[in-house]
């Protein structure tokens, strides 16, 4: 029996590099052994891609991309289609969820300098990962055609149409038509469920290749490639990813699936935030909802492009916004070459960086919520004191990581 | 640095784990695999489409064809003469299965006119060779189907040809007679087909 | 540096201040049980003889109250009294367009109200109906201004009206308060009509989502197995890290 196993191992061997790939990739792959409960979330976001695809192949199998017919057909998966209901909910919480896990992969990478050489090309596949998922969840948001998918999207269409000169033109041909309509529906969902996934699953494989070329990170932020047996040529604190990170990771999965599934099955609007309660109410062209806001993922943005209240030099404070707006996302991709700092990981930066961090998290948190409210003038003053704190993070990182008080970073990795 | 030699030997307790979570893992496989399997059998509008339907007979003139759709088929409704119904019996040794042994009809019309109702043909119109609809020949004797033809069904496709009970000739491409759907009488003139229990119009 | 912490944490609670002082509509609770099948009966039965009238439900088919334990011949003879099939989706014989006409707006699917106006909103809304004369329809709604549905059920609420109260607020400032006033009794009293609409809302929370019940069903189910996957996991991967040192 093995030697019948074996010999068609070495048959597919001969032909294709199966053996290669698994030592490669999981069982001859070598981790460092220190990774803590910031490093689940990688795999985490794999699983939520895989569920997102499945059920987003069994509710293309029913969803009708016609204006007409696009709310009663989300509702006809909700009550006709066998189990709809749980297939529905399973990929609008994944689909807040991968933002959940991905913004924590994301910290995790600040926390520990990821994006540091030799990471650089790593982090900004993965910047490319998060703009592709952004721009899955806009159009897959648009899909329910309910009220707040409608005028959600119309406030983001809008946006394109201040770009200066070509912005309305612009507008109508991503719209195919003068106005949000049908047009748009239906070429919006040929990118949710075909062209935007394609790209996806590519860069992930991408990220997954150029994580394997050069290694992973750790929260000591040292690298163990420069420290190898001298025999095997093994880093001494690297681990085979297979079995052990296989196994610590499925326990993270459970322990994820626990979080998910209390979600889907016992709070599937997660309070609005997930499912929000205006978007039950089909879309109608000629009145917008009393309060209408993003979900939740989309917010601190949102907040930061309301924030310009003033225009500045010859630009209008409109077109301001939607610059900040898009800069508050692409200087992430900057990272890389801002951060002048002699050590990695936040365990041996000094304070500033540390303060830093923290404001850069709370500004997050608070512009976030702000994007839940409707602006006054007091939430509109918020909202510009927290964008300046967000960006500054970034600009004065230079300056701040340079000065910064550090400790010496161990030669091996600690507990 | 991990053991790694070690884990050539496993231990008892490391192989217990493993076959435990596994069995587990593949339970919730099995568990997941559910809901997608299910979603795409048919749904409650599929089956408020194919809901039984009634047909009044009381314009059904003897020797005439009334044709239903059922759920995207069409049943046939055939009122037969004596004269047709006479037919039947000198077709015995001709038809495949002049007893209607196989299970292509519900029990109570499993009998020489495969019927309820003696006169009264039910049957689906679909030929169980490929799926094409039968034509209804009642001409006897025509050029194009031979002197011995008493009256019947001719499939167009691969000519197939079914006796006026639905029973399949012997040596066509058809394998079967045709298919009896559930049907019942709600009252003496008021047919259902699609289900044989009253309570369901 | 710690100076600005402080300031940024006082900021950060400014809004929840700001939030609170806000004035809004109170809504009353809606005592409704989702798993109280007699209670969804009657406001199905409630729903069929008041409402469905000029309110589809059309995306609900009449046989899935199977939900509630009642017979396609109950739902049959009972709630359907357009003729349709048990099969058939809930929809309204009234045509859009002559509705319009009608009411100034065609009346709304009902499929979803519950889930994009929530339980507490539709249970205080059916309840705070007074008389206007101002109004179109000689009805004003408490928590709806101006609403264009007249008062479906004021033979059994009765007639109320409105009074307006200035009240001090506590804080020096006055503010005018609505409040109602039964003018009319009608042939329930006012806890029987509590109940009724109760009832009501039940049904709509339920018509909302009709697989909610089997959805936390499943859900303890799959919870309960997970948290069993969680320690059989835990211990797996304990067993496998004893290599790591």
């Amino acid at each position: 029996m093995n030697k019948r196993l074996d010999s068609m191992r070495e048959w597919l061997d001969a032909r294709f590099p199966l053996t290669e790939t698994w030592k490669y990739h999981l069982a001859e792959y070598y981790a460092p052994k220190n990774f803590n409960f910031w490093y689940y979330f990688g795999s985490l976001a794999f699983l939520v891609l895989v569920n997102q695809l499945l059920t987003g192949i069994f509710l293309t199998m029913n969803y009708k991309p016609d204006a007409s017919m696009a709310f009663a057909s989300v509702e006809y998966i909700m009550r006709d289609v066998d189990f709809g209901w749980l297939i529905r909910y399973m990929h609008s919480t994944g689909a807040s969820m991968f933002f959940v896990v991905v913004y924590l992969h994301m910290f995790r990478g600040m926390m520990y300098g990821s994006y540091r050489k030799p990471r650089e090309l790593l982090w900004l596949i993965g910047m490319g990962i998060f703009f592709i998922l952004m721009m899955l969840a806009f159009t897959g948001y648009i899909l329910p055609w309910g009220q707040m998918s409608y005028w959600g999207a119309q406030v983001i269409i809008s946006m394109i149409g201040a770009i200066p000169v070509v912005g309305q033109t612009l507008s109508n041909w991503i719209l195919g038509d003068f106005m949000l309509s049908d047009a748009a529906l239906n070429r919006f969902f040929a990118y949710h469920v075909v062209t935007l996934p394609v790209v996806l699953v590519t860069l992930v494989f991408v990220h997954i290749v150029a994580l394997h070329e050069v290694g992973s990170n750790n929260p000591d932020g040292i690298e163990i490639k420069a420290n190898k047996d001298p025999v095997t040529h093994i880093p001494v604190d690297g681990i085979p990813f297979h079995p052990y990170y296989t196994v610590k990771d499925i326990f993270g999965v459970v322990g994820f699936l626990i979080v998910f599934c209390g979600i889907i099955f016992f709070m599937p609007e997660m309070g609005g935030y997930f499912l929000e309660y205006n978007n039950f109410v089909p879309a109608n062209t000629l009145q917008t909802p009393d309060h209408i806001a993003p979900v939740w993922y989309f917010t601190p943005y949102y907040s930061m492009l309301r924030a310009v209240t003033v225009n500045f030099l010859w630009i209008d404070a409109k077109l301001w916004g939607i610059v900040l707006m898009g800069a508050s996302v692409a200087i992430f991709a900057l990272l890389p070459w801002l951060d002048r700092s002699p050590v990695k990981s936040i365990r041996y930066k000094g304070p500033y960086f540390k303060i830093a961090l923290t404001l850069f998290v709370i500004s997050v948190f608070v512009l976030g919520w702000l994007g839940t409210k409707s602006p006054t003038p007091l939430y509109t003053l918020l909202a510009q004191i927290f964008t300046v704190i967000y960006f500054a993070f970034f600009i004065l990182m230079p300056w701040y990581s340079k000065i910064d008080k550090t400790k010496p970073e161990p030669t091996r990795v600690t507990e | 640095m991990a053991d790694i030699e070690k884990k050539q030997e496993m231990s008892s307790r490391r192989r217990f784990l493993i076959a435990v979570t596994s069995v587990g893992g593949a339970i919730a496989t099995a568990a997941v695999a559910t809901p997608f399997v299910m979603a795409m059998m048919p749904s409650e509008r599929a089956k408020a489409a194919g809901a039984p339907v009634e047909v009044d007979l009381s314009k059904l003139e003897p020797g005439m064809l009334l044709m239903v759709e059922w759920r995207g088929k069409v049943v046939w409704v055939l009122d037969r003469t004596p004269e047709m119904l006479a037919t039947l019996k000198t077709l015995d040794g001709q038809v495949a299965d002049p007893k209607s042994e196989k299970p292509q009809q519900p029990a109570y019309a499993q009998n020489e006119t495969r019927s309820i109702k003696p006169a009264i043909l039910v049957v689906e119109g679909v030929c169980t060779h490929l799926g094409c609809s039968p034509v209804f020949r009642k001409d006897i004797a025509p050029a194009d189907l031979g002197a011995d033809w008493l009256g019947g069904f001719f499939c167009p496709c691969h000519g197939s040809k079914f006796d006026l009970a639905g029973r399949v000739y012997k040596s066509v491409p058809a394998p079967t007679n045709l298919v009896v759907p559930p049907h019942t009488y709600l009252s003496d003139n008021l047919l259902l087909i699609g289900s044989d229990r009253k309570e369901s119009a | 540096m710690k100076k600005i912490t402080h300031l940024l944490f006082i900021f950060c609670l400014a809004p929840l201040v700001a939030f609170a002082s806000g004035a809004e509509v109170k809504l009353d609770k809606a005592p409704i049980h989702p798993t109280d099948k007699l209670s969804l009966q009657r406001g199905a039965q409630a729903f069929a003889n008041y409402c469905l009238a000029c309110h589809s439900t059309e995306y609900m088919r009449y046989n899935r109250l199977r939900d509630l334990d009642l017979s396609e011949n109950q739902i049959s003879d009972n709630l359907i009294f357009t003729g349709q099939k048990v099969g058939e989706l809930m929809t309204v014989a009234m045509r859009k367009k002559e509705a319009k006409q009608w009411f100034g707006v065609a009346p709304p699917d009902l499929s979803v109200i519950a889930r994009s106006r929530g339980a507490d909103w539709l249970y205080t809304y059916l309840r705070k109906f007074y008389r206007d004369e101002s109004t179109a329809t000689g009805w004003n709604n408490l928590i709806f201004d101006k609403v264009a549905m007249p008062h479906a059920l004021y033979q059994l609420q009765g007639i109320q009206s409105v009074a307006v109260k200035t009240v001090d607020d506590g804080h020096g400032g006055k503010h005018e308060v609505k409040e109602l006033k039964q003018v009319t009794p009608g042939t329930l009293s006012k806890t029987e009509y509590d109940m009724y609409i109760a009832d009501l809302v039940n049904y709509l929370v339920y018509v909302g989502e009709p697989a909610a019940t089997k959805r936390v069903q499943l859900g303890v189910i799959v919870m309960l197995f997970l948290f069993a996957m969680l320690g059989l996991t835990y211990a797996l991967k304990l067993e496998y890290w004893k290599d790591v040192h």
